[in-house]
């Protein structure tokens, strides 16, 4: 197995609360460790604590108990902070709320220049970031005339042009309509695929869970399911109880199994659920 | 009014010469032709800084028309400025007209044709600058500019970031009263009629949430930012070095001569 980017040990927060009332707690005790060049989905309901997992990735917030280590450096140490930044990176839900400029290239270049790269490279760095995501035609444009989807690939170029060897997206689609959405994880993907950068995707859709090679279920702050998609999706009843769906091809087919059809359980996609059926038919 | 049709602050992308100029330049040309236009003081001053103005947006491609629509707004000032001139500007010879308490005399409808002069000018010089400069560059600019405050522990960087992140969130805000304006609208809210203490008050259920949603997204943007490693202005380089090149420093010696030569013209009274 390869070297793990980030790992989380006995991973417990809860935020501050009054006094004499108990702090609600949001993570307890949650062990994780995702394998450098991965693509990993965080799958949970509203409440889950998912969002929370994600912003311990880059120390945005920090333990209440337990450890968080990014490529090796305890995210606690606050020397450290501008390293363990540059190796993670975090693309958020509302893109709107994470552009700084008014252009997009001197958007992407925010980063880079925040790192003090010099202006050669920074030029280098944000050609080839709105290329990896499609934009480059649009450089010059202002971010809010940009479709939905679009700035959202603003966004995430603006985080790979601080060149991180992982990714981390808080629900990146959760805002978009399906045009955007279905171009977002299109990047995503090719991101992952082609240049190599672990991806961890936080999501509530099933088939956006369903294009990761792991997959980890969260329900009140703890991991109750981890392993390939397939694996976790014929898991129904336990997803279900925890409030989550299962992606449509699986409800069918778990459906049928209910009815006393025998068709097995971890076709995903489309195609292999069609396959199925067909030759339950013949 | 509909809402977009705020301009403010608002950049048009361009490659003509006002575009390339650097924003230092552009930033010191505006003063010298704020500074020009408050020496003047008779019609030949006037019209010099006028052709100036019309040649700049000539060059920069911007169009008179948006130039204008983005003075909407501000048209009840000019009116009110012109108005107070008109009546108030005390003259040698006989009132051409008198009523009440009020005379006009020929001084007066001077005095208020160079004050809408004066403000129009003033607005469409600035709006060019903002026009034809990227926000990030425009507080570049001023960034470099001011400088040498930091000497005197001014935050130039964080005023400068302040600015440009304000720029850069006008239209989203803009957009958003839209919708919150509709979203009421759809439910029965009133917001042309009315006396204006209910115009006044109609506009609290605009502004709560507004202000709420911006406040969410300074908080969102504030993390995002440090996400992407912004520690303040130490240690940052840019994406674009600023350079004087050949263009500005002309442009530098046109509008030192320009002040000077309105200064002239007004020493005769021009």
């Amino acid at each position: 197995m390869s070297q793990s980017i980030i790992k989380t040990q006995q991973l417990r927060f809860s935020y501050a609360a009054d006094e004499g009332s108990v702090p609600p707690v949001v993570l307890d005790g949650v062990d994780l460790e995702i394998a450098e060049g991965s693509f990993v989905a965080v799958l949970g309901h509203n409440g889950s604590g998912k969002s929370t997992l994600a912003k311990h990735m880059n120390a945005i917030l920090l333990p209440t108990g337990g450890k968080v280590y990014v490529s090796g450096i305890d995210t606690a140490d606050e020397d450290a902070l501008l390293d363990i930044r540059r190796t993670v990176g975090m693309v958020f839900q509302n893109p709107d709320n994470q552009i700084v400029a008014n252009v997009v290239e001197e958007d992407v270049a925010f980063a880079p220049e925040n790192l003090g790269v010099p202006s050669e490279e920074i030029r280098r760095r944000v050609d080839e970031a709105l290329r990896q995501v499609g934009m480059y035609e649009y450089r010059e444009h202002a971010p809010h005339l940009l479709s939905g989807g679009q700035k959202q690939r603003v966004a995430i170029a603006g985080v790979i042009a601080m060149r991180p060897r992982c990714i981390v997206l808080d629900e990146p689609t959760a805002m978009l309509d399906p045009i955007g959405r279905s171009e977002v994880m299109k990047t995503i993907r090719a991101l992952n695929r082609t240049s190599g950068v672990t991806v961890v995707l936080i999501t509530h859709h099933m088939d956006e869970a369903a294009m990761a090679d792991r997959l980890v279920v969260m329900a009140k702050g703890k991991i109750v399911s981890d392993g390939p998609p397939r694996q976790v999706f014929r898991q129904v009843e336990a997803l279900k109880s925890v409030g989550l769906t299962v992606p449509e091809t699986t409800e069918l087919l778990w459906q049928l199994r209910q009815a006393g059809v025998d068709v097995p359980l971890d076709a995903l996609s489309d195609e292999e659920c069609a396959q199925a059926l067909y030759r339950l038919l013949q | 009014m509909a809402l977009k049709d705020i301009t403010l602050g608002q950049y048009f992308p361009g490659n003509t010469l006002l575009h390339r100029l650097d924003p230092r330049t552009k930033l010191l040309g505006t003063v010298a032709y704020i500074v020009a236009l408050f020496l003047a003081k008779g019609i030949v001053g006037y019209a010099v800084l006028l052709a100036v103005l019309a040649a700049l947006i000539a060059v920069s491609r911007v169009g008179l028309k948006t130039i204008l629509r983005g003075m909407k707004p501000i048209l009840v000032i000019i009116i009110i400025t012109a108005v107070l001139n008109l009546f108030y500007t005390p003259g040698a010879g006989e009132p051409l007209a008198a009523f009440w308490i009020f005379k006009i005399y020929p001084e007066g409808i001077w005095a208020a044709v160079y004050m809408i002069l004066r403000i129009a000018m003033l607005i469409a010089c600035t709006f060019l600058l903002t026009y034809t400069t990227s926000p990030i560059l425009l507080t570049d600019g001023l960034e470099k500019l001011l400088g040498p405050l930091k000497a005197i522990r001014v935050p130039v960087h964080e005023l400068a970031m302040m600015m440009s992140i304000a720029l850069r969130f006008i239209p989203t805000l803009i957009e958003e009263t839209d919708k919150i304006m509709s979203a009421q609208k759809a439910r029965g809210a009133d917001f042309d009629t009315g006396s204006l203490m209910q115009k006044a008050r109609a506009l609290v259920p605009l502004l709560v949430p507004l202000f709420i949603s911006a406040f969410r997204r300074a908080d969102e943007l504030a993390v995002a930012m440090e996400c992407r490693c912004y520690h303040g202005g130490e240690g940052r380089t840019r994406l674009r070095v600023l350079r004087f090149r050949g263009a500005d420093v002309a442009a530098l010696a046109g509008s030192a001569a320009l002040c000077v030569l309105v200064g002239v013209l007004r020493q005769f009274g021009l």
